[in-house]
């Protein structure tokens, strides 16, 4: 049970050169559910067509994307989805925005609503419910993004560098925020990153991507156990090791 | 003072005072002619609005439909007006019809380009991110496009809002019974100097009054552009 990618292929054609640029060929990928797995490569290797893949954005050339054991490939709506800018609508309040999925599922409003105060609590969100995006700071931003994200509803998250935009200090903040916040909720999390410590950290399991066509180089599995403590576990000479294998993999 | 010390003579350039005066004696001929105007204006902004509230949503809904109705829109602001006017006064008459006309296509041009600028995203992600939620065609029309072509529909319609004063006055410049036009040219032809530039100061007025309506319209429409309460923050 959970997410799997069988052989999964996508090309893109260039028309102008009348070449195509073949990014994914016969990926095979498992994640379990329950379990937060991160996909770490290379710039420009094909992480964020994998995300738009799953997400229902582009349909693959050929291959299987099976969810719970269903064929989904080339449907929408099955996961959360995060790209990396929060893409907030500028219009629209915080709260507004983060119930954009529910008003697109056509849930019934006066509920979704009173979820969504709860989560905005959890989320130290309440004071701002009510201001628009621009009176926001990007952190606050990207934790509303993270919360519409959730607030769709579905069990397994889709997170594209959600935290490459921030900068150091806040990204480390929001780490450690998401992982609390994965402790209580537990979806099933495929998170794509180029931070290593964010993937140790996050992580049950980080699989390091090729260049294009992209295939697994390696999987790692990351053992420490759950709730895990950020500071005690990065400086660990277990994660240590990790660090180095990863940047030996992707800075040869 | 300048000009009563240096002898112009008063039908080439009126004092204030006797624009004022002017403008005071034929403060009831003014307004009759203003309601007429006002009432070509705005009901040729109204059209024009409407059509273009229809035509941009077809043409973004539809790139088929918009490949064939673009070249009609891009002919609308190229046929000469002060060529088309007179024909439509000639088969219309002097009435209120054909005023109404050539303001719909004074104003239908700068409505119409600025809201397809405006509901064609230059982003697309965010179409992506409602389409990864499953959102139909419809639901990211009004959830995105609709909200995001705001400021530019309303930049457009400042654009407009001036535009179909001139239009108006032009028009019946050419031919008309009754409007701010034709007093302009009736006072003109008969060297009423002052009684021109109180024309000229109404017109400037109306257009003015329209553009700040469109500015407080401007404001309640999208108050996410005018709040700035950042203060508590960071
Ligand atoms: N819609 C597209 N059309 C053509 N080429 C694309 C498209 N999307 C991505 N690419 C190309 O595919 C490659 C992989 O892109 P992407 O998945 O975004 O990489 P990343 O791993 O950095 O997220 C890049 O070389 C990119 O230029
Ligand atoms: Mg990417």
């Amino acid at each position: 049970m959970g997410l799997s990618l069988k052989g999964l292929s996508k090309s893109y054609s260039n028309i102008q050169k009348n070449q195509s640029l073949e990014v994914l060929h016969s990926l095979d990928l498992d994640v379990e559910t329950g379990s937060f797995v991160s996909l770490i490569g290379p710039s420009g290797c094909g992480k964020s067509t994998i995300c738009n893949l799953l997400a229902g954005i582009e349909i693959p050339d050929s291959g299987e994307i099976l969810l719970d054991g269903e064929a989904i490939q080339g449907t929408s709506g099955n996961f959360g989805y995060m790209p990396q800018k929060d893409l907030l609508l500028p219009w629209r309040t915080l709260i507004d925005n983060v119930l954009i999925g529910c008003e697109i599922l056509h849930r019934e409003k006066r509920k979704a609503q009173v979820e969504a105060k709860e989560w905005l609590n959890q989320f130290g969100l309440s004071p701002f419910s009510e201001y628009y995006p621009h009176q926001l700071s990007g952190g606050m931003r990207q934790r509303g993004a993270l919360l519409r994200t959730i607030l769709f509803g579905k069990k397994t998250l889709l997170l594209d560098e959600p935290f490459g935009a921030l900068d150091a200090l806040t990204r480390q903040e929001m780490q450690r925020w998401l992982l609390s916040i994965w402790n209580r909720t537990r979806h099933t999390v495929l998170l794509i990153t180029h931070d290593i410590d964010e993937a140790i950290l996050l992580s049950d399991k980080v699989i390091v991507l090729s260049q294009r066509p992209t295939r697994i180089i390696h999987e790692f599995e990351i053992p420490f156990p759950h709730p895990r403590d950020p500071d005690e576990l990065l400086l660990s000479s277990v994660a240590l090791d990790f660090k180095r294998q990863l940047l030996h993999l992707l800075i040869p | 003072m300048v000009i009563t010390s240096a002898q112009v003579p008063l039908w080439l350039l009126p004092t204030p005072t006797h624009i004022l005066k002017a403008f005071w004696e034929t403060r009831q001929l003014i307004w009759m002619h203003t309601l007429t105007t006002l009432m070509e204006t705005t009901m040729g902004f109204a059209l024009a609005v409407i059509f273009s509230l229809i035509t941009s949503g077809v043409m973004v809904l539809s790139p088929w439909l918009k490949r064939l109705l673009y070249p009609f829109l891009i002919i609308s602001q190229t046929v000469p007006l002060i060529a088309v006017a007179p024909l439509l006064i000639l088969w219309l008459g002097y009435g209120l019809l054909p005023k109404i006309i050539i303001v719909v296509i004074v104003c239908y041009f700068p409505v119409t380009i600025s809201l397809i600028e405006g509901l064609e995203l230059s982003d697309p992600d965010l179409l992506n991110l409602l389409r990864s939620m499953g959102a139909s065609r419809w639901q990211m029309f009004y959830i995105v496009r609709w909200p995001h072509a705001l400021p530019s529909l309303f930049a457009g319609l400042k654009i407009a809002a001036t535009y179909s004063v001139m239009g108006a006055v032009i028009a019946e410049w050419l031919g008309s019974s009754a409007g701010l036009g034709v007093y302009l040219t009736r006072s003109s032809h008969s060297f009423l100097t002052d009684r021109v530039f109180a024309a000229i100061f109404t017109i400037t007025a109306l257009s003015f009054l329209y553009y700040a309506l469109i500015t407080i319209l401007t404001r309640l429409a999208l108050p996410w552009m005018h709040n700035k309460k950042r203060d508590s923050l960071e």
